[in-house]
């Protein structure tokens, strides 16, 4: 490696634009920060040797130098912003509503958006932020992060370590901030090194060139607030393993008992109940909220709340034997107010009211005014049996059962699984007989077949209960995230409400130079040579910043 | 009185002192005075402002005790938040800054705010169940914070813009200026006109048909554009003059029509008797203030306000989705715009690294933080809706 020696006599590494110790510009590296053309020396690193901006050969450096460019870094953010802003032009796949005529993303984008829709849908907008180009772009934003760091980081900390008091004269004259007093007491000088140290600005003083530093830490601020979000990546990115992130959903039905998924069998919940309270406009309390209940038109949710009970199935002896359940855990859960139990949690997410549980017919000879019960019997809705026997020996054969039914074209056919319009097709076997009727039932229906039926099917009575839906997580990935969060935060508040102030006195004859530094809020240390030179001769210094339009 | 009343009453009593510290910030204008010298209209300006600014506290507090609960729960309560932090950061840049000029723009863009905020429904409306959290104040109030600074860093780049761009010459930079201005306008217009027709009481009533049902829908302003295949109900009220397509709010793209009607002719009216662009007839009053304090000031603002921003928009808001909504992140509309956001200004804050992008352009790109952020409150509740559409 070749090395540069300075005039002041420290050795600087290959590619060093400003001397380590005594800020000297080291002539022929003056292009690299865009000295050689301007007044003021570029002041970002402190002029250190970057890797990125001093090896060029091989295709590590080509690499490296790459991802090394802050200019790089903003592409990647402004293109990962664009393409963010675009995956909301049209809801996600997953928040395609749940009442839209069709869920089916290939149908729904045309049909709800037209041609624009099916475009979006085509180029794969609908599942943009899980889209492999996407994630490519956030894994490049953590490659820049890495790189940029550690390009800047170990020069910079190596450099103000290195730095001297004594600083070259041109050095100074291109700080920003720069003064030259012809005349200047020794008296003078020493009660700007006292006011200087009121201020708690550290003092260097070497022969009687002084450097006045405070805030060297905020400097550290950008790597710092990096690191945070390297790690928050780092954790995005674990949580793809399935052992440290779990994500499930189950529906629980009222006084049902099940299995809850994803911890192996071993955690089984019951759903005790299930309430959804709305806010009463008669209440006293709700007063004050009348005006807008009234405008709202609906009532406004004020409570979603499961009740529910976790078992834990102790390991029993016998494989396949059904396992012994222990309660664990008694208690609600609410919006806001999760159940946590042994690393899992479980969140009130969804609900199904009024699902029918339980119906219970009777027959009764058709031209019977008063309907008399010949025999009834009961249909567990989640389990119909094929054949109910009545006690009069009527028996009673379910040829199709609709748990939701609605009317397709004249075909009935149901909505969904669950219980929420039951309808049947029933033959009705009389006693001792095989001359069967065909019968149709459902909530408001009650169709005979042909028209001659002796016997007619009623609804006696029916039983209905709420459903929970619960998501079941358990992410182990969460502290990582914290972790990560609080160091981006550190970071983040260490590099803008701290300041890196530097400035540096000269003397020269029997004056001085005055030339300041800082990293950012000039408006601060202009403020802080003022008191400091208040009481003396010395010539405020000149900003001399060249604001381009 | 209750404390409904008194919160209003303290609301409307902070923006009137709000508009009258505005005219003691203009007065400073013709102070000779220096810069760092404060003038006594800065001072009157200034102390007013904290009365308003604690008036506005008042109007808060007030409200809290009214509903229950801390009243950043809907559109109109949120954004009149936005305005009063914005009043906050403009105190404290103040006192870092003397900078009266920065009050003759921050207050006006506050208020924009505050009447905007009270287009919205103002009743009291009880939460629903996913925002019965304290982080409801944690988050929300931080964000407001967060973006209340950051709406500073507007006004001063704004400021920095009326002041250093060419008015003698029509190019990009003096047609985008005027554009930002007219938009401000038109802001204006929808208040001026939804507040006259709310004065008069103005209804229409709509039927349409969607789907398989006929819905009805209540116009407070004229109908320019009626709802697809729409039928007045209402007797009097005026007939749509066109039908809108069947796949956008009619009601709304009727607001925004009249907005820019009435915004339009009241910026044409200035147009009229100045015979100048509106940049061109502030630009020299503002002679006065250095634009490097001024990029100073609104990059300075970013620093402070990015990483308040970052705290409630983001970190806030994952921990609180992670508990009401059992995922600390879904890529909801009004998430994803928070992070648009936060990329933005780290942009912002990354670019100032580079030579070249002070001045002029560093203050076109606070105008673009500031527009993404109104982006992220109007349009994202009007037309991408989603978790957040609460108002």
């Amino acid at each position: 490696m070749k090395k540069i020696k300075c005039e002041c006599g420290h050795i600087n590494p290959e590619g060093t634009v400003l001397c380590e110790a005594c800020g000297k510009p080291i002539e022929e590296n003056q292009h690299i920060e865009g000295n050689d053309k301007r007044k003021l020396l570029n002041m970002r690193y402190d002029g250190t040797a970057r890797r990125s901006l001093t090896y060029n050969r091989s295709i590590v450096d080509k690499i490296w130098s790459f991802f090394s460019s802050v200019k790089v870094g903003i592409w990647l953010i402004v293109i990962t912003l664009i393409a963010s802003a675009i995956g909301t032009i049209f809801p996600q796949e997953m928040y395609i509503p749940a009442e839209a005529p069709s869920r089916d993303p290939a149908i729904f984008y045309e049909a709800e958006y037209g041609i624009f829709g099916k475009i979006y849908y085509q180029l794969g907008f609908h599942n943009l932020f899980s889209s492999w180009w996407y994630m490519i772009l956030i894994a490049l934003i953590g490659i820049s992060l890495v790189i940029c760091s550690l390009d800047r980081f170990v020069p910079l900390y190596k450099a103000l370590k290195k730095q001297k008091a004594k600083r070259h004269e041109t050095f100074l004259s291109r700080q920003r901030l720069f003064s030259e007093t012809k005349q200047v007491s020794e008296e003078e000088k020493q009660k700007v090194v006292e006011a200087l140290k009121k201020q708690r600005y550290n003092i260097q003083n070497e022969n009687g060139h002084i450097l006045a530093e405070k805030g060297r830490f905020s400097r550290w601020g950008p790597y710092v607030n990096h690191i945070g979000l390297i790690i928050i990546l780092l954790a995005a990115l674990l949580r793809f393993t399935p052992f440290l992130y779990l994500d499930e959903y189950v529906w629980v039905r009222e006084g049902e008992e099940k299995v809850i998924p994803g911890t192996d069998g071993e955690f089984y919940i019951k759903n005790k109940a299930f309430t959804l309270d709305t806010y009463d406009i008669d209440d006293v309390e709700n007063e004050r909220f009348k005006e807008a209940i009234k405008k709202e038109g609906e009532p406004i949710a004020e409570n979603y709340e499961s009740d529910v009970v976790i078992y834990q199935a102790e390991k029993s002896a016998v494989t396949g034997a059904e396992p012994e359940l222990k309660k664990i855990i008694e208690d609600n859960i609410t919006v806001n107010n999760p159940l946590k139990f042994s690393g899992f949690t479980l969140y009130q997410a969804g609900y199904q009211l009024n699902e029918f549980k339980t119906m219970s017919f009777n027959v009764h000879e058709k031209n019977d005014p008063e309907e008399k019960a010949l025999g009834t019997f009961t249909i567990d809705l989640m389990s119909p049996e094929r054949e109910y026997k009545l006690d009069n020996g009527f028996r009673v054969k379910v040829e199709n059962y609709y748990p939701d039914y609605y009317l397709d074209n004249g075909e009935p056919r149901s909505e969904s699984k669950y219980p929420r319009n039951p309808a049947f097709v029933l033959w009705v076997y009389p006693p001792g007989s095989e001359e069967r009727e065909l019968s149709f039932i459902g909530i408001g229906k009650n169709i005979e077949s042909q028209g001659e039926n002796k016997y007619k099917i009623g609804i006696e009575d029916f039983e209905m209960r709420d459903v929970s839906g619960l998501t079941v997580r358990r992410d182990y990935t969460l502290p990582l995230f914290i972790v990560g969060a609080a160091i981006f935060m550190i970071g983040v508040i260490q590099g803008m409400y701290w300041y890196h102030r530097r400035i540096w006195i000269h003397p020269k004859g029997d004056g001085l130079l005055l030339a300041a530094h800082t990293n950012k809020n000039w408006f601060g240390i202009k403020k802080d040579i003022e008191k400091v030179i208040s009481d003396t001769e010395i010539n405020m210094v000149v900003d001399q910043q060249e604001l381009e339009d | 009185m209750d404390w409904i009343s008194i919160s209003s009453f303290m609301l409307y009593t902070a923006f009137i002192i709000y508009l009258i510290a505005t005219f003691f910030f203009g007065a400073t204008i013709k102070d000779k005075n220096k810069e760092h010298k404060k003038g006594i209209a800065g001072t009157i300006g200034i102390t007013l402002t904290i009365i308003g600014f604690l008036a506005q506290m008042g109007y808060f507090i007030a409200r809290w005790i009214a509903s229950g609960h801390a009243p950043v729960s809907n559109q109109f309560e949120f954004v009149t938040s936005f305005g009063m932090t914005m009043v906050l950061a403009f105190i404290i840049i103040y006192f870092i800054y003397r900078l009266s000029i920065l009050g003759l723009f921050a207050l006006p863009v506050a208020m924009l705010l505050i009447a905007y905020a009270s287009m919205f429904p103002t009743d009291i409306a009880p939460l629903v169940p996913s925002l019965q959290s304290h982080w409801l104040y944690i988050h929300v109030t931080t964000v407001a914070l967060g973006i209340g600074i950051l709406g500073i860093s507007f006004v001063a780049g704004l400021i920095y813009l009326i002041r250093e761009v060419d008015q003698s010459v029509r190019n990009a930079n003096s047609i985008w200026l005027e554009i930002v201005i007219y938009t401000l306008f038109l802001f204006i217009g929808y208040i001026v006109i939804t507040t006259a027709f709310s004065i008069t009481d103005y209804h229409a009533e709509f039927e349409y048909p969607s789907d398989n049902n006929v819905l009805t829908v209540e116009y407070r302003l004229p109908a320019i554009t009626g709802p697809n295949e729409g039928n007045l109900l209402s007797e009097g009220a005026m007939q749509p003059w066109f039908e809108s397509p069947s796949w956008v709010d009619a009601k709304k793209l009727n607001t925004v029509i009249w907005s820019f009607f009435s915004g339009s002719i009241i910026y044409g009216l200035i147009r009229l008797i100045f015979r100048k662009r509106f940049g061109a007839v502030v630009q020299p009053f503002l002679k006065k203030a250095k634009p490097d304090l001024l990029d100073e000031i609104s990059y300075r603002a970013v620093a402070i306000g990015f990483p308040v921003f970052t705290l409630g928009g983001l970190i806030f808001a994952a921990i609180w989705a992670q508990i009401a909504w059992d995922r600390f992140w879904g890529w909801d509309p009004k998430e994803v715009w928070a992070l648009v956001t936060w990329f933005f200004y780290a942009a912002f804050l990354h670019l100032r690294l580079s030579r070249g992008w002070h001045g002029k352009k560093s203050a076109w790109l606070t105008v673009g933080g500031f527009a993404i952020i109104m982006f992220n409150i109007i349009a994202v509740n009007l037309i991408l809706a989603g978790l957040h559409s609460y108002a």
